[in-house]
């Protein structure tokens, strides 16, 4: 069953020698197909959802998130998302942008909650960040400004 | 500020040749005070950063950026391409002083046998020709990426433009100073308007960098060009931004602004390539 | 030419080993225009990357066109000693892959 939707996917050759050298693997980390769904939802609850089963989060103070408060380019916003729960994901949902998912992570279990990237933000937004622990759905969301640069865009 | 608009007002009151009622001494002394007095926490070497260097938010963003930059890939890209021999066997390093390596310092200079300014860039297209491969486009691709590797290796290093007793430089020198303070474009402004003047001050939401410092991190990694791209991809941009325009890459215009403009940096350390906004 | 699609630096800090990552992809969002054609430039973009160590996935992103241009990671994981490698491999939606070992120092 794993192969075939592996074989599905658009991952090529080159991949199935690093699954089978893998091994088996933890529980958690079943590979499972990229969540088209959840990244093609247009509302935030639509995409964790498809992504994690529900919506339903409940506010935390112990995932920070480290990102502008006016982002100096919208193409490339430095996010960091870090927190001490034993986290199994931590997802990014950007709620203005057009599809509002905008990456998601499976951590190990020896792998600390903290995660650090660019995204694209298309306009001011809350960042929203989701953090999977103890299953339940956790989050904390910040709200990032992005602005039309002066010199001709 | 008065300073340098009498300055400006006594060189452009004369006809060509443009003769210099101050030395590029004296102005590199005028325009530097300037600058030290209006950001007066901001020590020399800082101006290397830019807006970094007066805005703590955006620092923090380019910190960030900074931890992997994305013009790693570029510097990699033109260390691999600067060390591929030619079609004829050989290579960048015998067109450069120091086999190529730490000499982006060297650039650009007032080149008397020319009778012209030459750039890095305008150095690196002419090796390959003097050896038989076609030049590479001037403002961004394989040529930034082979700028982008020697301006790394000349990390460090401090910016000494020289300006040798030659009219023809003189000219060079003046004509790029010229072109800096000059009005130009539907919005009618010059450089100094924005980096001078309104160094610090915001257009719409973009804080105006100040100009001393300006040439010290190119070529230039802009998260707007999702790429690298030169000094004279900049000044063309700039100029479109006015609505001006632009001259080409490499054009009088553009060599003579990059040796003023550079001069005006001497003192601070060379750190390209660099990563902005 | 072969250009290094993905760029690893790995240090061990105490009993944690931090990693980062800087990949070379255009992730196109597929919505920008080619402005000379007119014509929509596809969509391009990394859809996974998987990060391993001992053979363990210690990471696994899915990621959409809302990551930024030659993106950026940086994560962090126990049980690594000095000179372990950690792998990094990513596969985009056109199928093309890239994958980078590097020793944790």
């Amino acid at each position: 069953m794993k192969r075939r939707t592996f074989l599905k996917g658009t991952v090529a050759g080159g991949m199935l020698g690093v699954a089978a050298s893998a091994g088996l693997l933890a529980p958690r980390m079943v590979l499972a197909a990229w969540p088209e769904k959840a990244f093609k939802a247009k509302t935030v609850d639509d995409a964790l959802n498809a992504l994690l089963g529900t919506s339903d989060l409940s506010e935390s103070g112990d995932i920070k998130i480290k990102a502008p408060d006016i982002a100096e380019n919208g193409a490339v916003v430095p996010i960091t998302v870090s927190t001490d729960m034993k986290a199994d994901s931590i997802s990014v949902v950007i709620a203005k942008n057009p599809s509002p998912l905008a990456c998601s992570f499976d951590l190990g279990s020896n792998t600390l909650g903290f995660v650090s990237t660019r995204v694209k933000m298309g306009k001011t937004s809350d960042l929203i960040a989701v953090v999977k622990s103890g299953g339940k759905l956790h989050s904390a969301k910040k709200t990032v400004k992005v602005t039309i640069g002066g010199c001709g865009g | 500020m008065k300073k340098l608009l009498l300055i400006t007002a006594a060189v452009s009151a004369l006809g060509a040749p443009l003769v210099s009622q101050a030395s590029p001494e004296d102005d590199l002394k005028a325009f530097r005070g300037y600058f030290m007095e209006r950001f007066p926490n901001v020590p020399l070497e800082e101006f290397a950063n830019g807006v970094y260097a007066i805005d703590p938010a955006s620092r923090e963003q380019w910190e960030a950026i900074e931890e992997f930059p994305p013009y790693e890939i570029a510097i990699e890209e033109g260390e691999e391409l600067f060390n591929t021999p030619f079609k004829n066997g050989k290579t960048y390093a015998s067109c450069f002083r120091n086999g190529g390596i730490g000499v982006k310092g060297d650039y650009p200079y007032y080149d008397t046998e020319k009778g012209r300014v030459e750039t890095l860039e305008s150095a690196i297209n002419e090796c390959r020709t003097k050896n038989g491969e076609k030049p590479l486009k001037w403002k961004k691709g394989k040529l930034a990426s082979i700028s982008a590797y020697m301006a790394f290796t000349t990390r460090g290093q401090t910016i000494d433009i020289k300006i040798p007793h030659d009219q023809r430089a003189l000219d060079a020198y003046e004509h790029g100073k010229h072109f800096y303070y000059a009005r130009r474009g539907q919005l009618n402004m010059s450089c100094a308007h924005c980096h001078v003047d309104n160094s610090g001050n915001k257009i719409r939401a973009d804080i105006l960098s100040p100009a001393l410092g300006h040439l010290s991190h190119f070529p230039v990694y802009r998260s707007k060009w999702g790429g690298l791209g030169t000094v004279h991809r900049r000044f063309g941009g700039c100029n479109k931004q006015v609505r001006a325009l632009p001259f080409k890459a490499q054009s009088k215009q553009y060599r003579d602004l990059e040796y003023f403009l550079t001069y005006m940096s001497n003192g601070i350390p060379w750190n390209g390539p660099g990563a902005r906004k | 030419m072969a250009k290094k699609k993905i760029r690893i630096r790995a240090k061990l800090k105490g009993d944690v080993a931090e990693v980062k990552a800087l990949m070379s992809h255009p992730m196109e969002t597929g919505l920008r225009k080619n402005k000379k054609t007119g014509k929509k430039i596809p969509a391009h973009f990394i859809k996974e990357v998987i990060c391993e160590h001992k053979g363990n996935k210690v990471l696994v992103a899915n990621w959409s066109v809302a990551v930024s241009k030659n993106p950026y990671l940086s994560f962090k994981f126990k049980g690594a000693a000095k000179g372990d490698m950690v792998k990094i491999s990513w596969s985009d939606n056109k199928g093309s892959t890239a994958s980078a070992e590097a020793k944790i120092g």
